[in-house]
């Protein structure tokens, strides 16, 4: 599904990836781990084409196809999602308008009812267990923390990507939050085979989210890589 | 939908370039004017030589007064039925949709070439009732007693040079009267035209809403593309008596060569309810600033605008509320948006009067720039000179950031379509205020607005 080889990224001029590999699989669960500053975000904005990672050298294939001259938008019409650490916000914008324009970029022989689109939404956020109220505000104008991340999550279950990206999604979560959110998470992989890039610090999420492969970042590379058993002993041992 | 071309129309009568008395004497012989209105019109050309051209606001340089037909007569006379007017002329009508507006949601329309009205109507219901919506030119032959009672009162000739000019020469505009208690519910709406290079338009409109009753009145406005600066001068008069509510609603999409420098204000008594709505696009420049007075005791003002300066464009925009009784209450909420080196400016003032004990005002004013290469600035004045009073000013300048573009594009959004997202979202505070059939066109000019100015 996506494979990255030696990609070195630089931003505000300072090299930030130094040579990173990594693959996902179809389907797969990658949790990718690592301490603060090591280059993790700035990898999955690398993923998603944030034109401020400068890419100076490797390659990033999704389904075969090199995607690093696509725009961000392109890359996300092929099927990559990153639910961000913490998403911005845009005033006077619902949910609901955003989501239809980005169907209707990503569909386009495709009709979009604006009627079933707002069932869809409705059906998601109570899966999510999100108050209704704010599908009618501003996209994350004046939403909580956990607020933001549900709505996150609305959005990509919406657009169904191939490829989800969760940067740090169980940070200032509460317990039963992340619950809701990783089932949410599994439905996809389960019903639609989605693979999941998992960035976090905890091995919390990954009880619910089980990784069939972990990943450890340290300034820039890949240091470590293993299976499940991995996340145990860097939650005894740390990152040394 | 192009109506960026003049239509082929014949004039009856075309002035020399320029002004003066005689052309203000003949203008006045055609329309069979009475003596008083002459004398109203030689004493305003006397007010308008006698005052400078503004030097605050927008630059006027660019519009040679020198070199403007003041006076363009089209040889058609009003019609009572789309199919009397000229093809060309209801082309242009069809692809602005106003023949299709009227048949499902007016109650009346004048359509206005140049200096004169072409087209006219009025469910007949609201005849019956009492209702008039005739051109002035009209008004004054069939009611002058009326006109000759309110007309400028609210914008006296000495208001300002443009004022004065358009009492000079002010032809064809809108003349409504509501009767005591009649609500006209469907709005009547007005279509302003200029389709002569060069013209000036000089429209004079006069709303007068007895007590207890209610109107809303719509305006349109558009020019085809001419090399040289048009200018369109137009003095606005509303009478809102005790307890009556008008909204005056304007959607102008001015060729980029037409200077739009209007008078518009109201006079609001006791209980009374005056609403301006107002969506500025196109033109060079327009300075316009709607204003009430709102001199009976509890009358309400608001006042919800949006503004777009795309490339050469400068909108200096804002409004005026002056509370001259107790509890009256005032909203100035104003959406600006500038692109490609264009320039809006907000100018706003709300005066307090001594004895306006009660009175509450609220103003914000926002401004969104798209670029590094476009401006805008508030000039905000408050006067207040009661003490018991609340008077709160909000005012924001913000950019599309980079991060809101980034997010939206990063769900499948083209650059041009998350930036026009963030735009929508911006306005949606006076959108959600606006009739809907009149938010989906302003969004759709701010959206053509938007597409005419990639790169």
């Amino acid at each position: 599904m996506l494979e990255i080889y030696n990609l070195k990224v630089k931003t505000e001029g300072k090299e930030i990836l130094k040579g990173v590999n990594l693959s996902i699989g179809k389907g797969e669960i990658v949790a990718l781990m690592g301490p603060n500053g090591s280059g993790k975000s700035s990898l999955a904005s690398t993923i998603i084409g944030n034109p401020k990672y400068e890419v100076k050298d490797g390659k990033i294939f999704f389904e075969k196809r090199d995607i690093l001259d696509m725009t961000s938008d392109k890359r996300a019409n092929k099927g990559i999602y990153l639910a961000f650490q913490s998403p911005i916000a845009i005033p006077g914008v619902t949910i609901r308008e955003m989501l239809l324009v980005a169907l209707r970029a990503k569909y386009k022989k495709i009709k979009i009812s604006a009627m079933e689109l707002k069932n869809t939404i409705e059906d998601e956020s109570k899966k999510l267990h999100l108050n209704n109220d704010l599908l009618s505000r501003g996209i994350n104008e004046g939403f909580s923390g956990g607020e933001k991340k549900k709505m996150e999550i609305l959005q990509m279950k919406v657009l169904k990507p191939k490829l989800l990206i969760l940067d740090e999604i169980d940070s200032g979560l509460d317990i039963d939050a992340l619950a809701i959110i990783a089932s949410n998470v599994a439905e996809m992989v389960r019903k639609n085979k989605m693979s999941v890039l998992v960035i976090t610090h905890y091995q919390r999420i990954l009880n619910y989210l089980i990784p069939d492969k972990v990943a450890v970042m340290k300034e820039g590379i890949i240091v470590e890589s293993g299976g499940k058993e991995l996340v145990t002993r860097l939650e005894q041992h740390g990152y040394k | 939908m192009d109506i960026s071309k003049a239509d082929k129309i014949d004039y009856s009568y075309i002035g020399e370039r320029g002004l003066g008395e005689e052309l203000i004497r003949e203008i006045s012989i055609m329309k069979k004017e009475p003596k008083w209105m002459l004398e109203k019109r030689l004493a305003a050309y006397r007010i308008y030589l006698s005052k400078p051209i503004p030097k605050w606001g927008g630059d006027i340089s660019p519009l040679h007064f020198e070199n403007i037909y003041y006076y363009l007569k089209p040889a058609i006379t009003e019609k009572k039925s789309w199919n009397e007017v000229p093809k060309s002329v209801k082309n242009t009508f069809e692809k602005i949709g106003v023949p299709q507006a009227e048949r499902k949601m007016l109650a009346g329309v004048k359509g206005q070439y140049d200096s004169e009205v072409i087209y006219g109507s009025l469910k007949e219901n609201l005849t019956k009732k009492g209702v008039l919506f005739l051109s002035m030119d009209e008004a004054l032959k069939l009611y002058p007693k009326i006109i000759k009672e309110y007309f400028g009162t609210v914008v006296p000739a000495g208001d300002n040079k443009l004022a004065a000019l358009n009492t000079a020469v002010w032809s064809g505009g809108s003349f409504v009267y509501v009767p005591k208690g009649v609500d006209v519910g469907l709005p009547l709406q007005a279509y302003f035209r200029i389709n002569s290079e060069s013209a000036g338009q000089f429209e004079r409109t006069l709303i007068v809403v007895e007590e207890g009753a209610s109107v809303h009145y719509i305006e349109g406005c558009s020019a085809p593309s001419f090399s040289s600066a048009s200018l369109h001068a137009a003095v606005v008069e509303v009478i809102v008596k005790k307890k009556a509510k008008v909204a005056y609603t304007t959607v102008q999409n001015w060729y980029k060569n037409i200077y739009n420098l209007v008078t518009k204000r109201a006079w609001v008594e006791e209980e009374g309810e005056m609403r301006w709505v107002d969506g500025n696009l196109g033109s060079a420049l327009t300075m316009k600033y709607p204003s009430c007075v709102l001199a009976g005791k509890g009358a309400k003002a608001e006042m919800l605008s949006i503004a777009w300066a795309g490339k050469g464009q400068h909108q200096d925009t804002g409004a005026k509320m002056i509370h001259l009784a107790p509890n009256t209450t005032s909203q100035i909420i104003s959406k600006s948006i500038s692109k490609s080196g264009g320039r809006t400016s907000y100018r706003g003032m709300v005066q307090i009067n001594r004895g306006a004990i009660g009175a509450r005002s609220k103003v914000v004013c926002d401004a969104l720039i798209l670029d590094e290469q476009s401006r805008s600035d508030t000039y905000p004045v408050n006067k207040v000179f009661e003490d018991d009073v609340i008077l709160e000013h909000e005012a924001v300048v913000s950019k599309v950031s980079e991060e809101q573009l980034n997010y939206l594009m990063s769900r499948g959004l083209s650059e041009h379509e998350a930036e026009a997202m963030v735009v929508n979202g911006f306005l949606e505070p006076v959108m959600k205020e606006v009739p809907m059939e009149y938010a989906v066109e302003m969004n759709r000019l701010v959206g053509l607005e938007m597409e005419g100015s990639i790169g």
